[in-house]
């Protein structure tokens, strides 16, 4: 099986609490990058899809990156590499002149020469919280999605089980590759990710792997080519433009209670909740 | 003047109560509004918003439209916006909306503002707000093509009660089937079973983290049904099984905002706040008085958890009467 998976850096969820907005825009100065977690997980989880749970080293496919960024977004690109994917593309763009809609539209420019039979990616990047890339992709595709992936059984070939985590449970799908599939939180469960050639007992540990040094240094003789957008599309008007950044409203400052009794009188006679 | 397209979202033959939320989006925006539901039984559950002010509801009845694929409903949801002109067409952002907008916006060439938290009608041009980085900044953004598809935050936009009138209920042809659809096949829905409200409708939710361990619902349910809530979790209380992953609140959960929000045993990640920091009432119970929770908590309560909930249970019967 041969999957691409796009990824995405974006200033350090951790540290996004020091997201300043000044004069109505958003300054990422200072600001730390790091993979899109979900776009991490998505490569744990082309990975995992990809070999023998048992003997990780070889892998039974193709797994290739792809981010669109600046010449430094290889750095995300690199890592990847290092924990075992394959191949890597930059297509070159800052993020100014993106959004999910061009990203979707170069991405399945890039699916018609790559031809993977998977996309896997993350449901959301975390700086937008659009989560819309997938879905478009697999319009744009003509082909069939699963998104917000929570499981995934690679039973053969030819089609994906997955397990989708929705707003009232999980809804099973099987789809037929190729396909678009996004992937949820749980999906690096120990148990998540079933290619066929892992045994069924075997269990992943919980997350994602991390790279060994040997493999980082071999990661910098991995392939990694660089494209224009232009290759991709010709098309790069914006279809969603950002006009302006404020700081959300603050909450006011609560207190501590000393007792549950004390709570209680609160709630009844302050907040009049109860 | 804008024209406006809601998707209703249908489940178990009737229309989802988070639909009422892009209902209330579309009264917000102004101009006139039309409601469209698809699925098997659309005819019956349109008749449950005809007293919405809707110019029509119109109604895709449909046996190939019982699951909620988006393969499926996309066709017949963008003929629909195409045929009736309709200049914006907006969904509520559940997993529902999210998973199906998108392509919806592709056939329509349109632009996609999604989990927007406001809208703005500037001189007929229409500007949205949406929260980004996870929660920690609201973004101004427009939508640069003529139709436009918009999802809107359900805790952010108060459910539409009925205006009364009766809007007549239209019949939609089934469109032309998409190849994508052939490639995807339905195999079931594991359903929550649970007779506690959603946590998108509850006015009060009881929400737990990883320090209840195995003792998630032992610890949280009497309080729950004491105060008829819904029960939420944290990312950590959900990976580690303690309770269901459809319970988890924050960024890349459910966004909630009840009138009362008790956060027990959850450190307060930003990734947890983004999804009930617009709670009307928040109060923390954890056992560090350091826990980000208490920086956003109306009421906060340094204690050991489980001595301290069963005695919230005592208490709360007690001032009950
Ligand atoms: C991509 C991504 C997305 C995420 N999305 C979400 C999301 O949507 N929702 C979400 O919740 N998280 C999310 N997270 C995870 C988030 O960063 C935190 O890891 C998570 O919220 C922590 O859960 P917790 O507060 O239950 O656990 P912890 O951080 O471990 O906190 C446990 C708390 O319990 C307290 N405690 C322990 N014992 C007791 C006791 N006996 N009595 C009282 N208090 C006690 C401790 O003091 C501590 O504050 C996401 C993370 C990533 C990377
Ligand atoms: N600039 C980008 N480069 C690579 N992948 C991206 C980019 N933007 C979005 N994606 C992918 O699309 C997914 C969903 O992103 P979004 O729809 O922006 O929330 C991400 O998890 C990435 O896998």
């Amino acid at each position: 099986m041969k999957i691409l998976v796009p990824l995405k850096r974006v200033a350090d969820p951790d540290n996004a609490n020091k997201v300043k907005v000044n004069a109505g825009k958003l300054e990422t100065t200072g600001l730390e990058w790091k993979p899109n977690p979900f776009d991490e997980y998505a490569v744990e989880t082309a990975l995992r899809l990809t070999e023998n749970g048992t003997n990780t080293k070889a892998r039974q496919g193709e797994v290739v990156v792809v981010t669109f960024g600046p010449k430094e977004a290889e750095t995300t690109l690199r890592g990847a590499l290092a924990t075992g994917a394959d191949r890597a593309i930059r297509i070159d763009a800052t993020d100014d002149q993106l959004d999910g809609d061009i990203v979707a539209r170069a991405l399945k420019a890039l699916v018609e020469k790559e031809k993977p039979d998977l996309v896997l990616l993350g449901k959301q990047a975390v700086d937008g919280d659009s989560n819309q890339v997938g879905q478009l992709l697999a319009e744009y595709l003509g082909w069939p999605q699963a998104t917000f992936a929570g499981t995934i059984k690679s039973e053969d070939d030819k089609s994906l089980l997955v397990g989708r985590e929705v707003d009232g449970g999980t809804i099973s799908l099987r789809v037929k590759l190729p396909a678009v599939v996004s992937v949820d939180l749980r999906i690096v469960a120990p148990k998540s990710v079933k290619s066929k050639f892992t045994p069924d007992t075997h269990a992943y540990p919980e997350g994602v792997r991390f790279a060994a040094l040997m493999a980082i240094m071999a990661a910098k003789k991995k392939p990694l080519v660089e494209m224009k957008l232009a290759d991709l599309t010709t098309d790069t008007a914006l279809k969603i433009t950002y006009t302006g950044f404020e700081l959300p409203p603050a909450r006011k400052a609560g207190i501590k209670v000393k007792s549950v009794p004390e709570l209680v009188e609160k709630l009844k006679s302050e907040a009049k909740v109860l | 003047m804008a024209n406006i397209l809601v998707i209703a979202e249908m489940q178990d033959g009737k229309v989802r109560k988070s639909t009422h939320s892009a209902i209330t989006f579309a009264r917000q925006v102004g101009g006139t509004f039309s409601i469209l539901v698809l699925g098997q039984g659309a005819k019956a559950a349109a008749a449950e918003v005809t007293g919405y002010g809707a110019q029509a509801v119109l109604a895709c009845d449909d046996a190939y439209l019982a699951q909620p694929l988006a393969e499926r409903i996309a066709p017949t949801a963008a003929a629909t916006a195409k045929s009736g002109n309709f200049d914006v067409v907006v969904v509520t952002a559940s997993s529902f909306g999210k998973d199906l907008a998108p392509r919806v916006a592709a056939k329509l060439s349109a632009g996609y503002a999604p989990d927007i938290n406001g809208v703005k009608s500037d001189g007929g041009k229409l500007v949205f707000k949406r929260p980004v980085f996870a929660g920690n900044a609201f973004a101004t953004c427009e939508v640069t093509t003529p139709v436009k598809v918009v999802s809107v935050r359900q805790s952010e936009f108060a459910a539409a009660e009925p205006s009364g009138g009766a809007s007549p209920i239209q019949d939609v042809a089934l469109a032309a089937k998409d190849a994508a659809a052939e490639a995807v096949e339905f195999v079931g829905l594991e359903a929550a079973k649970s007779e506690r409200p959603d946590l998108g409708e509850a006015k009060v939710i009881v929400s737990g983290g990883r320090a209840l361990k195995e003792k998630f619902a032992e610890v949280l349910d009497p309080l729950a049904n004491l105060l008829g809530a819904a029960v939420g979790a944290s990312r950590a209380a959900c990976d580690a099984g303690y309770a269901p992953a459809e319970l988890q609140v924050g960024q890349t959960g459910r966004v909630v905002a009840p009138q009362l929000y008790v956060a027990i045993g959850i450190s307060g990640a930003i990734q947890h706040l983004a999804g009930m920091k617009g709670s009307k009432t928040i109060v923390a119970i954890n056992k560090d008085p350091d826990a980000p929770i208490f920086q956003v908590a109306d009421y906060g309560l340094v204690a050991d958890l489980f001595t301290a909930v069963p005695e919230l249970v005592t208490e709360l019967k007690k001032a009950k009467g």
